[in-house]
């Protein structure tokens, strides 16, 4: 098919575009640009001569009609029964204005304000519910408490020893060299103990938590909001909160000292072995540890886990269950319950060390 | 309208040992709206996969435009447009530039051309205020409604609807109708239309093909109001009656 083409002239002081050939979506492109040019610059009293357009689709319509609101009007001659018809219905159905692109900067503060809003009104949700959970037993799913347990639990257990490990040797490794020069090589086993015990063991489990966990429940969440099964439960009564909240932050909280006291474990194997390899024998690093570390040290850094655990759990089932519509809102919510988890683990564990130091503890 | 645009030769469609349909052919001439109906489960869908070319027929064979719609695929697909029974509109970009995707994508509009070309269809489908909204935000009837506009993004000459009304309420499913008719009348595109809506149906179609799940292929063809009152098929008949079988 012949593309599209165009010539102009001026009779008798009139200006004429003369169209031809096909003025289809793919053939326009050599034409749109100079043919509105000249409708613009012609301005009203436009001659538009469509006798030797082969072809006239939607999107030569679209052409035809621009190049009359270039014009201010233009008069339409030589266009063929079909051709008129189909632009008189574009032209009736084409407003005049057209809407203009939403701005949208300004919207962040509202936007942040409100978010935080949403958080808190979320956390004093999920501690009403709790408060009312004993009536409200029926609303929980067993299978589902061990389900959630299992999968932030169980299966995480691989993950955090794999790290525990590793992280366990590279504090040993990085902080045997210049414990060196001192001749304080032993001391690195009290050095790890106390942080992995106190600080790195439950921080680590909880951005691992974060990472795996919490994102999975956004996006399940999210994806029952996207799909209106959280709509439906609340028209069932049951509260959203109780019954796809709590079970998951009680899994989470329950299943997150066994995740503490592994990575632990994991970590002293870790730096046992670089010790070992530095040429102490493993009675010596135990004693180490055992002398330097309490049942607080562990337990403290277990229930700093815990809290972390709980927090998490509801971050990513507040994203979850305030994501927006579309296929985007479960991926958003997703990286909500990450970031949001570790942002608030880290602050959490910046405020137990503020009260730790203030007890003495 | 004597061209034929498409034609469905003896086309089977099998899962495993579970025939779905067999030896399904019928033409679809140019510039004609042409239904599949049948009740639910009966294939309508899959035929209309077989003719868009996402899935190949068991047996048979199906050309669109005189290109075969397995061997032939890239030229089929330049010269059909789909409208998905979801809409299937995506949902990372607004109602404009979904429609500008295929603009871009195979022409070489200006940017201008591209975005008033697109907001002229969506003018043509009732949608030009909702330019700029994300398919999140709009009704399922408007979301159908823009998933024709960009159907008809690049004016392909065959047009695919998959239940195009299903869902919609009466008023929105009479102007969907009532569109298809004014594009086939001004444009003299050729529109396959997969639906069960009998008001519809009655509406829009020239002729129609009628699969039956039980028995496992078409039942009727012909002009929908000929075989209402003539079929002389129980199933055919309890369809366009709407009576129990």
């Amino acid at each position: 098919m012949t593309p599209a083409q165009f010539d102009t002239s001026d009779e008798a002081g009139r200006p004429t575009l003369r169209l031809s050939g096909a003025l289809t979506a793919a053939s326009l492109s050599a034409v749109w640009k100079p043919a509105a040019e000249f409708a613009r610059k012609a301005s009203a009293g436009l001659t538009i001569d469509l006798s030797n357009a082969a072809m006239i689709d939607t999107s030569g319509a679209a052409f035809i009609l621009a190049l009359e609101r270039a014009s201010s009007g233009a008069e339409i001659t030589g266009a063929s029964d079909n051709a008129l018809k189909l632009l008189d219905t574009l032209r009736h159905s084409t407003p005049e204005t057209l809407p203009q692109k939403p701005k949208i900067a300004g919207d962040a503060s509202p936007g942040l304000i409100a978010n935080l809003i949403t958080r808190v009104s979320f956390l004093g949700d999920t501690v009403i519910a709790s408060l009312a959970l004993p009536g409200r037993l029926r609303f929980l799913r067993g299978a589902d408490f061990f389900r959630i347990a299992e999968r932030a639990g169980i299966q995480a257990l691989p993950l955090v020893v794999m790290l525990g490990f590793l992280i366990g040797m590279i504090l040993a490794f990085q902080s045997a060299i210049p414990m060196r020069q001192f001749g304080a090589d032993l001391y690195v086993a009290n050095l790890v103990a106390i942080s992995l015990f106190r600080e790195l063991g439950p921080l680590l489990c909880a951005v691992i938590l974060a990472g795996r966990t919490g994102s999975a429940f956004a996006a399940e969440l999210g994806t029952m909001t996207v799909n209106e099964e959280v709509a439906a439960l609340a028209t069932m009564g049951v509260d959203p909160e109780t019954m796809l909240v709590l079970p998951r932050m009680a899994a989470s909280m329950m299943v997150m000292p066994a995740l503490v006291v592994a990575i632990d474990l994991a970590g002293l194997l870790g730096m046992g072995v670089v010790l070992m390899l530095l040429g102490f024998p493993p009675a010596a690093i135990l004693a180490q540890v055992i002398a330097t570390t309490g049942p607080s040290d562990f337990l403290l850094g277990m229930m700093k886990g815990v809290i972390f655990a709980g927090v998490i759990a509801v971050i990513g089932c507040r994203a979850g269950l305030t994501a927006g519509l579309g296929p985007r809102a479960v991926g958003e919510a997703a990286t909500s319950a990450v970031v949001g988890g570790i942002v608030a683990t880290v602050v959490l564990d910046g405020l137990f060390a503020v009260v730790f130091y203030r007890l003495g503890l | 309208m004597s061209e034929v645009a498409i034609t469905v030769d003896h086309v089977a469609q099998r899962f495993g040992s579970t025939e779905i349909f067999h030896d399904v052919t019928f033409d679809v001439k140019t510039g004609e709206v042409f239904v599949v109906l049948g009740g639910s489960g009966c294939g309508k869908s899959t035929l209309l996969k077989q003719m868009i070319g996402l899935r190949a027929p068991s047996a048979g064979h199906i050309s669109v435009l005189g290109h075969d719609v397995v061997r032939e695929r890239a030229n089929v697909r330049q010269t059909i447009g789909v409208m998905f029974q979801s809409g299937a509109l995506f949902g990372s970009m607004n109602l404009l530039d979904n429609i500008i995707l295929p603009l871009s994508i195979f022409t070489d509009l200006p940017a201008a051309a591209r975005a008033e070309i697109a907001r002229v269809k969506l003018a043509l489908v009732g949608l030009a205020d909702a330019a700029y909204k994300m398919p999140a935000e709009i009704s399922g009837g408007m979301a159908k409604r823009a998933a024709i506009a960009r159907a008809l993004a690049l004016d392909p000459p065959v047009l695919f609807l998959d239940e195009p009304s299903a869902g919609l309420d009466p008023i929105t499913s009479a102007g969907l109708d009532r569109l298809i008719l004014n594009l086939r009348d001004t444009l003299g595109s050729t529109f396959v239309v997969v639906t069960h809506e009998l008001q519809s149906i009655l509406a829009i179609a020239d002729r129609c093909v009628m699969l039956d799940r039980a028995a496992r292929g078409m039942i009727a063809l012909g002009v929908p109001k000929e075989l209402q009152t003539q079929s002389q098929d129980a199933t055919v008949r309890a369809f366009f009656n709407r009576e129990p079988l």
